[in-house]
């Protein structure tokens, strides 16, 4: 892994090469590229051109016919993806886009901008699938489809993170994730991919989950934090796996099973589920609710997401209940009832305890967690001591995919005010729908690139500070089981002194359950406020 | 290069025109054949490529939520920004197409040491885009006095209002000054903010030349070097009635005015021009968010390969019994 400079030392320089952007070769070099798909993991789930390769190496081992299959594929695609053709189409390149994208406020680099990122494909389809392109050629902004091309897609389709932040500040809703999406695909029809989405992929498909957590493993690890609970407060509670005839199926990203601090909202899962009674089960084959083949192709999104509708048939539950993450609910709002439904089987969600219906997910038959807890306390139905929180003064980030794949904003805030005492927003124009990535998202979220990410997390992690300076928050919290894992190093590089926390973990942290012991410590074992001296006893 | 390349052109229409009309005499090949052929381009190329759009389905809804979702009724949806309705989809469509909403939050980024980030809401580009196509929509019906008799009087009193400012005569149209304005304003920002020039292709100079052209070619025709207007319309009446019949003793510039209008017409269809088209095919924009409560179907949905439950038991079944878990087949 290639050094990193500390954040003091990085220099952001916006000076544009002297040659245009068709005449500048993507370079590598050790730090600014993803390991690519090992050929078993590609090959695990059969998708093109299994092989070992490096980006270093001159000769990318691409099959001899590459540029049929490139063509052939972005035929279809622009068959098939109306999106496709008008985004290739109508761009006027006014840059409004330009200093929208993170990755080009971090990084500087012109091939960033989001309009230039899809010229990088536009230009090739201009040449092959427009009139003017090949008549006027280069003057008409077309050209050629070269080996170097395909590496600068891989370069800079590898640098987006799929955050849609351009696409608010478009006159034309150009959708850069779509063109992300679509060259990505493209790109993986040669066998170009990366190791970091590959390996979950291929774990996911057979295992469950992008760990590949096997089922014994999964069961034992949820039981590791029922022990966790009843350290903290006494009270054991008792998950179900597998169980048919639950009423409802829970679906969570499995990083919350595996790495701090998700491990801690998941305990926050459980908690709550106890103490409502709620009738559900986990479930080992459904075991992730993330979607990393969204990152690859849309035909393996729904191979993958396919198990969360086939898990809830079989064992036969009334709806879903889908736990805290980002791109997990694009694809559930956006994609899942298109591509996998009818859920027909299941019944539209109502809550057992208020009997709130949930309206809105009255098709999918899958509530978010968060909408699910809003309205437990709306309707009174949870105990809480916000109190219990205030040894944190927190901050939260809206999640790219819940932010502008779905509008989720004022469910969350509802939910951490009625938990926490001392919540203090960031500054406008970087919350809400107009939320900066964690700079790892769609995949990116490998340490080799570090630095990239570093760079693309700039613009939150400046906004946190902002808050920091302003109200001293030492607590960020999200929606998202990447940005649990990402955040942190995020923080520590840019903003030492700020935690993550998933929202869960403060309701847990706030809940007062039936039976429990005198809480001394947060879910972290964190004195609370006021408890230092306790703690100190205990010692 | 672009730059250089995109106006040499414009100056070579100019020419053309000039030498044409002066020297040759071919003022039935200028006044006639030329705009016949632009009108029909545009036409033919601008449905051609709305039904190429249409052509292709839309298999998902990947509306961009710019606002709070539909959840609960005592949390407040942002109906305009995250639509969940034909009719609130309208309305945001409404808003996009008519005031450029989406551009209208453009901010602009500083980056001071620390590194310490701000933004800024910036408001010119908005400003001038608009200011630019409405000024544009204001004279292309003006023209329309030109093509239709009696002239209705709505066209009448749009001209009245748009010359209100009675400097001398003949009075001063204000969508003129500002259509050169908002031009000139975005051709500036193009070449000065050194990231726009960076992005930009001839195809984005050759547009805001020849508009720019048409502007100077069409104040030049009003204000000094005059032609006569009832010869001008006598020849748009007799190109509109499909007898086309050239009136002697047009001026030349009226001719050269004519070549870019024409250039512009039969340009559009084959360029960026036609977001004017694209617009209101957006995905993004023209759908509801209501995918949870709706199903939209994919057309071409196919069904691919899973790994099944049965797959994953017959895997793990061992490993699952001694957990306790429950499997389906012992």
């Amino acid at each position: 892994m290639a050094a990193i400079p500390k954040a003091k030392d990085l220099v952001i320089d916006y000076t544009l090469p002297k040659t245009p952007w068709w005449d500048t070769p993507a370079v590598f070099r050790p730090g600014n590229f993803a390991y690519p798909g090992k050929a078993k993991n590609v090959e695990a789930v059969g998708m093109p051109n299994p092989r070992e390769w490096s980006p270093l190496d001159e000769d990318w081992k691409l099959p001899s016919n590459w540029k049929e299959i490139i063509f052939d594929g972005m035929r279809e695609r622009l068959d098939k993806f109306r999106s496709l053709k008008i985004f290739m189409d109508i761009c006027v390149r006014c840059g409004a886009c330009a200093d929208k994208c993170h990755f080009y406020i971090g990084s500087g680099d012109p091939k960033n901008m989001p309009v230039l990122r899809a010229e990088l494909l536009r230009s090739v389809y201009r040449k092959d699938f427009t009139l003017a392109g090949k008549i006027m050629g280069k003057m008409a902004g077309a050209r050629e489809l070269t080996e170097d091309v395909v590496k600068e897609w891989f370069m800079y389709f590898f640098q987006c993170t799929e955050c849609r932040r351009c696409s608010v500040f478009c006159p034309y809703g150009i959708d850069t994730a779509e063109i992300t999406i679509i060259g990505r695909e493209l790109l993986n029809l040669l066998g170009l991919n990366i190791d970091w989405i590959m390996g979950p992929v291929a774990n996911c498909y057979h295992n469950g989950n992008h760990l590949g957590i096997q089922p014994h493993a999964f069961k034992d690890m949820i039981e590791f934090f029922v022990d966790e609970i009843e350290a903290v407060n006494g009270v054991r509670v008792e998950p179900t796996f597998n169980r048919k005839g639950a009423e409802i199926l829970f679906i969570t990203p499995s990083g919350d099973v595996f790495a701090d601090p998700g491990t801690y909202t998941l305990m926050g899962y459980l908690m709550l589920f106890h103490e409502i009674g709620l009738d559900y089960t986990w479930s080992t084959y459904a075991s992730e609710g993330g979607n990393f083949g969204f990152f690859t192709s849309h035909e393996m999104m729904k191979r993958l997401n396919s198990k969360m509708y086939a898990e809830a048939k079989r064992l036969g539950v009334k709806w879903i209940l889908g736990g805290e993450c980002g791109h997990m609910w694009r694809v559930i709002n956006q994609y899942m009832d298109t591509m996998t439904g009818p859920a027909d089987f299941l019944e539209e969600p109502v809550s057992p305890i208020t009997g709130t219906k949930f309206e809105n997910a009255r098709s999918t038959k899958m509530v978010h967690i968060v909408e699910f807890t809003a309205d437990l306390i709306k309707n009174g139905k949870l105990k809480l001591d916000p109190s219990r929180n205030d040894h944190l003064r927190v901050t939260y980030h809206d999640s790219c995919n819940t932010s502008r794949g779905m509008g989720f904003f004022e469910e969350p805030r509802y939910v951490i005010k009625s938990v926490c005492n001392n919540f203090f927003e960031m500054p406008a124009g970087t919350t809400r729908e107009q939320t900066f990535c964690c700079g790892s998202g769609s995949g990116l979220n490998t340490d080799e690139i570090m630095e990239l990410r570093m760079r693309g997390g700039l613009p939150r992690a400046n906004a946190v500070k902002w808050t920091q300076e302003k109200f001293d928050t030492n607590m960020l919290a999200c929606i998202c089981a990447i940005d649990r894992a990402v955040l942190p190093p995020l923080m520590n590089y840019w903003v030492p002194g700020v935690g993550v926390t998933g929202v869960h973990e403060l309701v847990g942290n706030a809940l007062v359950m039936e039976g429990e012991t005198e809480r001394t410590t947060d879910l972290r074992g964190e004195p609370l406020a006021g408890m230092e001296e306790a703690e100190n006893e205990d010692l | 290069m672009g730059m250089e390349f995109s106006l040499g052109i414009v100056l070579a229409l100019v020419a053309a025109a000039f030498v044409g009309v002066k020297v040759a005499g071919m003022t039935y090949f200028f006044g006639v054949v030329v705009p016949y052929i632009a009108i029909f381009t545009f036409l033919g190329g601008f449905i051609y490529r709305i039904l190429g759009w249409a052509r292709s389905p839309v298999p998902f809804r990947i509306t961009t939520t710019a606002g709070q979702q539909m959840s609960f009724p005592w949390i407040k949806q942002n109906k305009l920004d995250n639509p969940t309705t034909t009719l609130q989809t309208i309305g945001r469509m409404a808003l996009e197409v008519l005031t450029f909403r989406s551009l209208f939050r453009n901010t602009k980024l500083e980056l001071r040491e620390g590194p310490k980030l701000g933004y800024r809401w910036e408001i010119w580009l908005w400003l001038a885009a608009l200011a630019f196509h409405y000024s544009f929509l204001v004279i292309f019906v003006r023209h329309l006095r030109f093509f239709l008799e009696p002239v209705p009087g709505l066209i009448h009193g749009l001209d009245r209002a748009d010359g209100f400012l009675q400097l001398g005569l003949p009075g001063i149209y204000l969508t003129d000054l500002v259509f050169v304005a908002a031009v000139t304003y975005l051709f500036i920002r193009r070449v000065v903010i050194p990231q726009l020039k960076y992005i930009s292709l001839p195809a984005d100079y050759f547009p805001l030349f020849v508009l720019l052209g048409m502007g100077i070619t069409g104040i030049l025709m009003r204000y000094f070097i005059k032609v006569d207007l009832t010869k001008v319309k006598e020849l748009a009446l007799s190109i509109v009635a499909f007898q086309p019949k050239v009136p002697e003793g047009i001026g030349v510039i009226f001719y050269i005015h004519l070549l870019l209008v024409c250039t512009l017409f039969a340009y559009f269809p084959f360029s960026k021009l036609m977001h004017l088209g694209g617009v209101f095919l957006s995905p993004t924009r023209n759908l509801p968010n209501d995918n949870r409560i709706k199903r939209h179907i994919n057309p071409w949905d196919y069904p691919v390969k899973t790994h099944t439950y049965a797959e994953y038991e017959d895997h793990f079944r061992e490993k699952m019994i001694e957990a306790g878990l429950p499997v389906d087949k012992e």
